[in-house]
């Protein structure tokens, strides 16, 4: 039986703080001096926007995990919609980050001399590419493994289970690999990734780190509209 | 957050949560900040073509102001989203 109590998802505060968040990012974010880099000059700036998404996407999945391991040692329904909503959202976020990086890399990995999809195949060695690929593969299986069993009890047993295995699987793709491959995102072999101070410095740092915390709280903010919309519906088949 | 089913008659006199407040306040500061800079292109009548804050630097604040737009309406939409989720919740109580 699903009972929902008042909850953060109720609080007003952190949504108006996303907001500010946002629009200062938005602000400072073009307005702001950023260092003039090699080949990405002004397209630095997209580090707000771009690795925002990804940021967002791991805190929903960290997210997701947790409410599955909730929901494996309570065997309370709600946090089997908790769990599903926020790796939902978790995957819009990640392919956002893809279209975004799909836009940039277009015209500053590419050959110049080329149109884009004439260097794809130099592009499509990139290591990141291909394990960010594989881990959303892997969270689209588990909605479609949770969605296409019906009896709930089952249906939230096994896909949290899943989710975990998902997870465990996140780590290898996304951190582990593309750091030991030549990259052609920041911190490949060598050096860290967006963070390193030879490429970007406290001004930029001012802006980023407001904009992680705007884009996840935003982020967190679609999913429990989410998670109550379908707690709603629950209550509803249950009357 | 203005969402009051019990005394929905009495519309005038019910009390605005704080939540509304507090949005209102923001609202009006961003109003405040709005008209600031538009005042700014006002002083120093210069002679040449249309020299305003927002054909300056490459005119990226017309790209601020639409982004701004954008994400605005967003938020709007997520507020109301948001109230009528919770008009719902009421309800089926």
């Amino acid at each position: 039986m699903i009972i929902d109590e008042k909850n953060y998802m109720h609080k007003s505060w952190w949504k108006i703080a996303s907001a500010l968040l946002l629009i200062y990012t938005f602000v400072c974010g073009l307005l702001l001096d950023v260092p003039n880099l090699p080949a990405l000059e002004e397209t630095i700036r997209n580090l707000y926007f771009h690795v925002g998404m990804w940021f967002c996407m791991m805190t929903l999945f960290i997210l997701s995990v947790i409410n599955s391991i909730r929901y494996l040692r309570s065997f309370s329904l709600k946090y089997d919609i908790y769990a599903r909503q926020y790796a939902t959202v978790g995957i819009v976020f990640g392919l956002l980050g893809y279209l975004t990086g799909a836009i940039w890399m277009s015209y500053t990995w590419a050959d110049p001399n080329n149109p884009s999809f004439q260097s794809f195949s130099a592009v499509a060695r990139e290591p990141k590419l291909i394990g960010t690929a594989i881990a959303l593969l892997i969270y689209f299986a588990y909605l479609i493994l949770r969605d296409s069993i019906t009896d709930i009890d089952k249906r939230a047993r096994i896909s949290a289970v899943y989710n975990i295995f998902a997870f465990a699987m996140l780590f290898p793709t996304i951190w582990i690999v593309p750091r030991l491959l030549p990259s052609l995102h920041p911190g490949g072999q060598s050096g860290n990734p967006a963070l390193d101070t030879r490429d970007i410095d406290h001004r930029m740092l001012a802006v980023f780190y407001p904009a992680v915390v705007g884009w996840t709280l935003l982020g967190v903010w679609i999913t429990t509209l989410k998670i109550r919309i379908n707690i709603l519906k629950e209550k509803k088949m249950m009357q | 957050m203005d969402n009051n089913p019990e005394n929905k008659d009495k519309y005038f006199e019910r009390k605005k949560d704080d939540a509304m407040k507090v949005c209102k306040k923001i609202f009006s500061l961003l109003l405040f900040f709005a008209f600031s800079i538009s005042a700014w292109g006002q002083n120093g009548n210069k002679t040449t073509q249309m020299e305003d804050t927002m054909r300056s630097n490459g005119r990226i604040y017309v790209v601020v102001a639409v982004m701004l737009t954008i994400l605005t309406g967003l938020i709007l939409y997520m507020v109301r989203l948001d109230r009528k989720i919770s008009k719902l919740e009421k309800e089926t109580k």
